[in-house]
């Protein structure tokens, strides 16, 4: 049995399995399947300030090997969330992350001081590159000048672990994760959904009430794997990956190739029960393979 | 309590229209299954990646049986209609809210359109089980369509319509002449402008009216948000809020 606690920059994590915002509610949904306390951690979904009824329906396609989402954020706002949500949550012993999002500076700012009001919530992922809202979201993860604005602004009133979620949707992704890094980012993670689209052929029409969405799941997987390794070697915060893993082998890459923890999307749509897998699958590689502490395999690769 | 069940097939029977009846069955103690939920099924297919959600046709949690009847529709149900007996799959169950059950004393009307009879049959044994005998009004194309008849005829009184006339009535469910009678209860499940039709009859009477939609879904436990339905409420995931519905919350025009 190796060792697979994690530091993260002050965020301490049992094991580096984490879930990915939007795939994994509130956690209650998945309690029938995994012991939440047995995780690293899981992300809730995308928190806003004000509530959002999110896109028309309908909002998913499946596409080969993967999937594209136009959700759109739709949540009932962060009081909603204090009131709400976070009293059941807080006697969950493992981290409980909250993804926030926000379509201005200050909206971000505000929803990022309501939420570090909350003793059990020990980080916040800043959602900067959702790409089905139409103002904010991924406007502010695709410059290096508004993320590094928006990264400010709530730094400024987030006291705790501050993990900046990244868009795949860039000429060059290590210019925004040192931009965010530089305005006091404690983390980034990446990648959130790519930009896809679909169209039916029958009606002629796009399938997505939108147009365009987020693709995800093992389609996405080798270039987030491109992006978590070029960003692991310029930034010097952790990294956090995710893109397509839907096994221990695919998270045991990503720790390869630069990865503190890994967060787990798509995939528990279609296993539920896939966390604690890929938590024993990584303990299984680390034995079988002469580790005994998973931070020995950490960007290995890049020794 | 929703599991990850493994279910042998003992049999997968082409009944016609397209459609396939695949009878299930598991030694895991399967969870309280109401009629009205729906299963997520796993397709073993590197050209499928999410689970199909199918409504349960019939099921008995106590001998670990279950039926899925389904129709051919895309590439998931295409390749779950090759799967063969002896082979197993793996099943999240059980999904969504059940309907509401009627009173022993109310008389009640099913209205299915295709295969969106398929739910309706385990709604109906179950009524049958507790003294009900429901009026089950099927809407197909043509005579041709019309699968397991002899199947329902035992937990329903039947009437039809076909739209070529080739049997029962001609024309649609809403203007089959049944409805001339006095319902208390109707349940619906099918084409959308089918159970639109239903809906506006239902609501001009004052009847109670439940209908089943089937929206596009991901995960089936409210985690993903991606097979909402527009309600009075708000955008309600179907795979939790529903899949059944009472027309007084839906926003369809009457």
């Amino acid at each position: 049995m190796a060792k697979l606690n994690i530091d993260i920059n002050g965020l301490s994590l049992k094991n580096p399995v984490l879930t990915a915002s939007g795939t994994f509610g509130y956690g209650f949904e998945y309690s029938d399947f995994v012991n939440l306390e047995n995780l690293g951690g899981f992300i809730v979904k995308g928190t806003t300030l004000n509530p959002r009824e999110g896109n028309p329906y309908p909002r998913m396609a499946e596409t080969p090997s993967g999937m594209l989402n136009a959700v759109g954020l739709q949540n009932k706002g962060a009081q909603y969330f204090v009131d709400k949500i976070y009293p059941a949550l807080k006697g969950i012993n493992t981290n409980v992350i909250v993804n926030v999002s926000g379509s201005s500076v200050p909206d971000y700012a505000k929803c990022a001081e309501m939420i570090n009001e909350l003793d059990h919530i020990p980080a916040i992922e800043l959602n900067i590159s959702c790409p089905n809202v139409k103002e904010g979201g991924m406007a502010f993860g695709t410059s290096c000048g508004a993320a590094s604005e928006v990264v400010k602004a709530v730094r400024d009133v987030y006291k705790k672990h501050l993990i900046v979620k990244l868009s795949p949707n860039v000429t060059n992704i290590q210019e925004i994760a040192l931009a965010v890094e530089a305005a006091g980012a404690d983390s980034v993670s990446l990648i959130n959904t790519m930009m896809g689209m679909a169209i039916d052929i029958k009606s002629r029409k796009p399938i997505l009430s939108t147009i365009t969405g987020g693709l995800s799941g093992p389609c996405v997987k080798p270039v987030a794997l491109r992006m978590v390794w070029q960003v692991a070697k310029a930034v010097k915060i952790p990294v956090i990956g995710l893109g397509g893993i839907a096994s221990a082998a695919d998270a045991i890459e990503f720790l390869l190739a630069g990865a503190s923890a890994i967060q787990i999307g798509t995939a528990n749509f279609i296993d539920p029960s896939i966390t604690q897998k890929v938590i024993d699958g990584i303990n299984l590689y680390l034995d079988e393979n002469g580790f005994d502490d998973v931070n020995q395999i950490i960007g290995l690769i890049n020794k | 309590m929703k599991k990850l069940v493994d279910f042998n097939i003992e049999e997968n029977i082409a009944v016609g229209a397209g459609c396939f009846l695949l009878k299930l069955h598991t030694d895991e103690q399967l969870p309280e299954i109401l009629p009205g939920q729906f299963v997520n099924v796993m397709i073993e297919d590197a050209g499928v990646l999410l689970r199909r959600p199918i409504s349960i046709h019939y099921a008995d949690a106590k001998k670990g049986i279950l039926e899925l009847l389904v129709k051919i529709a895309g590439k998931g149900t295409e390749k779950l209609s090759h799967i063969a007996k002896g082979e197993n799959i793996n099943i999240l169950i059980p999904l969504g809210m059940e309907f509401t059950m009627p009173a022993k004393e109310d008389n009640v009307l099913l209205v299915g359109g295709g295969v969106g009879i398929a739910p309706l049959y385990y709604f109906a044994k179950v009524m049958c089980d507790n003294g009900i005998k429901p009026t089950l009004l099927i809407g197909t194309r043509s005579a041709g369509d019309i699968i397991l008849k002899e199947k329902f005829s035992q937990v329903a009184d039947l009437y039809y319509t076909t739209e070529d006339g080739s049997y029962g009535e001609k024309g649609y469910p809403t203007q089959h002449s049944v409805l001339l009678n006095n319902f208390d209860k109707i349940y619906t499940c099918g084409p959308t402008p089918m159970m639109k039709g239903i809906a506006a009859y239902a609501n001009k009477k004052g009847i109670f009216c439940e209908v089943s939609l089937e929206n596009k879904m991901a995960c089936g436990i409210g985690a993903c948000l991606c097979c909402v339905q527009d309600t009075k409420e708000g955008h309600k995931c179907v795979c939790t809020t529903g899949p059944v519905f009472n027309i007084n919350d839906l926003k369809w025009q009457n």
